[in-house]
């Protein structure tokens, strides 16, 4: 299929589709909801169903209900909005029910702006609700990127039955970008296995339930989806390491569209002879430590550049172990640094790594 | 030997955990047999809400879901929506409903998404141990309003069907007992209608049942069904609230 120039957000919707989920439940909220305005136009043509819930409370909710009668579902929201869902991610994924959720984040706390942001990194990484589970999080970095990783979400979220958070800041869900499709349309919808509630005629009642008044129950199905983490992080971490073979002054870190304005200034600063790398985690969750790790074994010094007051940096020090000093350069609020401001952000770092450059 | 009363295939065999005296055993008999008796438990997809009823998807012999707290409209709204061809209920109790949920009910009610909801109404929190809920009478004591309920305060309790029979979407709400074998009949003919409605494909069904909790009422079994006729019924009336055929919103159609 031929290139066309689409707004982010739209791109999501149409992503979805050709990942052959025609049913979308949601809430308007800025900045992500041209995604349900696309897919109101858009899924009545290919069958499916869209439905404008009263909350994100209620959407989370709707999409617990179509992913436990089997069938392939999505939802999409902004910063406060998550916040709401998180009640019921805590649920789809105890009940270890497929669905994928975007975040395109805004500028918190609390009711913030609606300018980009990545302040939400903690919250889809960490402490997302209540009880031990674990998400998926692919945190694309262009149009075409989230189309790709939209798609994958799907893919995932089947293949393991867990929730798949695909989160982009403002920016990737309101800027256009030549993007591509591919020609393919998956379907059908999900195989209902052995545990979609499809009506009981001709075999046992099925249950969908988080309820463990039984600790040992409780303790074992904890067990259970931790096991199923280990294995997704063996098999699922994904990242991009660029310009970074072999030894090098400094080692950036940084996600999503972050990392493209990063690359603007690493290539500023290459002519002036400093060797910059730059690691860019793609699943956020899991997260790849080993391949950080091992990049951070090739630099002097390393900064984690956000669009947020520090929170990916936690896991930046997981992964250096303390055997590289690390800093950090970020921008909350709705800020967008611009390359400028990186150069010199990376002008410091280089300074306190002791890197000369070229003599001038 | 002519065999004149059986179990029903709508329910599993499972015991239940209800106290003595509690109303939601006979409820939960009333939708199985429907469920049974209408050939439509093959294609039925329950939901429980939580609170006393928590367990009703050990108990309902159906697929189930279990929800969140007053979530049980929207979980059944991703079902139904996905799989029209299903036959899905909610089954929530005045807490979950009435209080925390009232946005997902008014919502579901208001869309007329084709599912049924079986409301509980026993006037208190029960599971949690008695609190008030919004549903409480006026002077009512309860462990949260240990004065009697205080409408100074507390506001005075919410009617449920009539506030949904307000709504223009809603196909059939009816409002019933089940503290005598008459009003449990009745009750059986109401949980019938909605159901057959929504096999039919028509707009939202609503059965409000008012139900006993002897336990945390601090009363016998005996007087909470006097409790029950002589309190709650005067400002819960019993009857129809609304029927298919007093829908009036198609005047308004497409005429913008």
């Amino acid at each position: 299929m031929a290139k066309v120039l689409m707004k982010g957000n739209e791109a999501i919707g149409e992503a979805a589709i050709r990942a052959g989920c025609v049913h979308f439940f949601g809430y308007p909220i800025t900045p992500q909801s041209e995604v349900p305005e696309y897919l109101a136009k858009r899924l009545p043509e290919v069958g499916g169903r869209f439905v404008q819930a009263e909350s994100e409370v209620a959407a989370s909710n709707m999409i617990y209900g179509a992913a436990g009668v089997g069938m392939r579902v999505l939802t999409t929201s902004s910063s406060p909005g998550i916040s709401l869902m998180a009640e019921a991610l805590s649920y789809i994924a105890a009940c270890e029910l497929p669905v994928v959720l975007v975040n395109i984040m805004r500028a918190g706390p609390g009711l913030g702006g609606i300018l980009p942001s990545q302040g939400d990194y903690l919250q889809a990484t960490k402490g997302t609700a209540h009880g031990d589970f674990d998400l998926i999080v692919l945190a694309p970095d262009s149009v075409q990127e989230a189309v790709r990783l939209v798609i994958s979400a799907f893919e995932l979220a089947e293949k393991y039955r867990n929730p798949v958070m695909v989160i982009g800041d403002g920016m990737i869900g309101q800027m256009m970008e030549p993007v591509e499709f591919p020609d393919e349309v998956k379907g059908p919808p999900l195989d209902p296995g052995d545990w979609a509630l499809t009506g009981c005629a001709g075999r046992e009642k099925r249950i969908i339930n988080s309820l463990y008044l039984d600790p040992d129950f409780a303790d074992r199905h904890n067990r259970k989806l931790k096991a199923k983490f280990e294995r997704i992080r063996e098999a699922e971490q994904r990242w991009e390491a660029y310009n970074c073979d072999g030894p090098c002054d400094l080692l950036v870190v940084s996600f999503g569209m972050m990392s493209r304005i990063c690359k603007t200034a690493i290539e500023e600063l290459k002519a002036e002879g400093f060797k910059i790398g730059l690691f860019r985690p793609i699943t956020l969750k899991p997260y790849p430590y080993e391949a950080l790790r091992k990049a951070a074994d090739k630099a002097k010094r390393i900064i984690s550049i956000e669009m947020n007051m520090g929170q990916m940096i936690e896991d930046v020090k997981l992964a250096a172990l303390g055997t590289k000093p690390i800093d950090f350069f970020g921008m909350a609020g709705g800020l967008v640094p611009s390359p400028d401001d990186v150069v010199a952000a990376l002008r410091d770092s280089l300074k306190k790594a002791g890197a000369g450059g070229k003599a001038r | 030997m002519k065999k004149i009363f059986s179990y029903t295939e709508g329910l599993t065999r499972r015991p239940t955990h209800y106290c003595p005296g509690c109303t939601h055993g006979v409820i939960h008999r009333l939708v199985g047999e429907v469920v049974e008796e209408l050939g439509l438990r093959g294609r039925t997809v329950g939901i429980a809400p939580v609170g006393c009823s928590v367990l009703a998807y050990e108990y309902f012999n159906c697929d189930m879901f279990e929800a969140s707290h007053g979530r049980a409209p929207a979980v059944a709204t991703g079902a139904k929506r996905t799989r029209p061809n299903l036959i899905v209920f909610t089954y929530q109790g005045d807490g979950d409903l009435a209080s925390i949920g009232m946005a997902e009910i008014v919502h579901a009610a208001n869309r007329g998404e084709k599912f049924t909801t079986i409301f509980v109404n026993n006037a208190i929190y029960g599971m949690t141990g008695g609190q008030m809920a919004p549903t409480t009478m006026p002077g009512q004591h309860s462990t949260t309003s240990p004065g009697g309920r205080n409408c100074d305060e507390a506001g005075y309790p919410i009617r449920v069907a009539e506030l949904l029979s307000t709504l223009t979407t809603p196909a059939y709400i009816e409002r019933v007992a089940v503290h005598t074998p008459a009003h449990t009949i009745r009750a059986k003919e109401a949980i019938r209608k909605a159901f057959e409605l929504q096999a039919e494909g028509r707009c939202y069904t609503f059965i409000e049942v008012l139900s006993t909790c002897p336990t945390n009422w601090g009363l016998s079994p005996r007087e909470s069904e006097k409790w029950l006729e002589n309190v709650m019924m005067p400002y819960y009336t019993l009857g129809v609230k609304k029927r298919p055929e007093d829908f009036d919103g198609g005047i308004f159609h497409g005429k913008h």
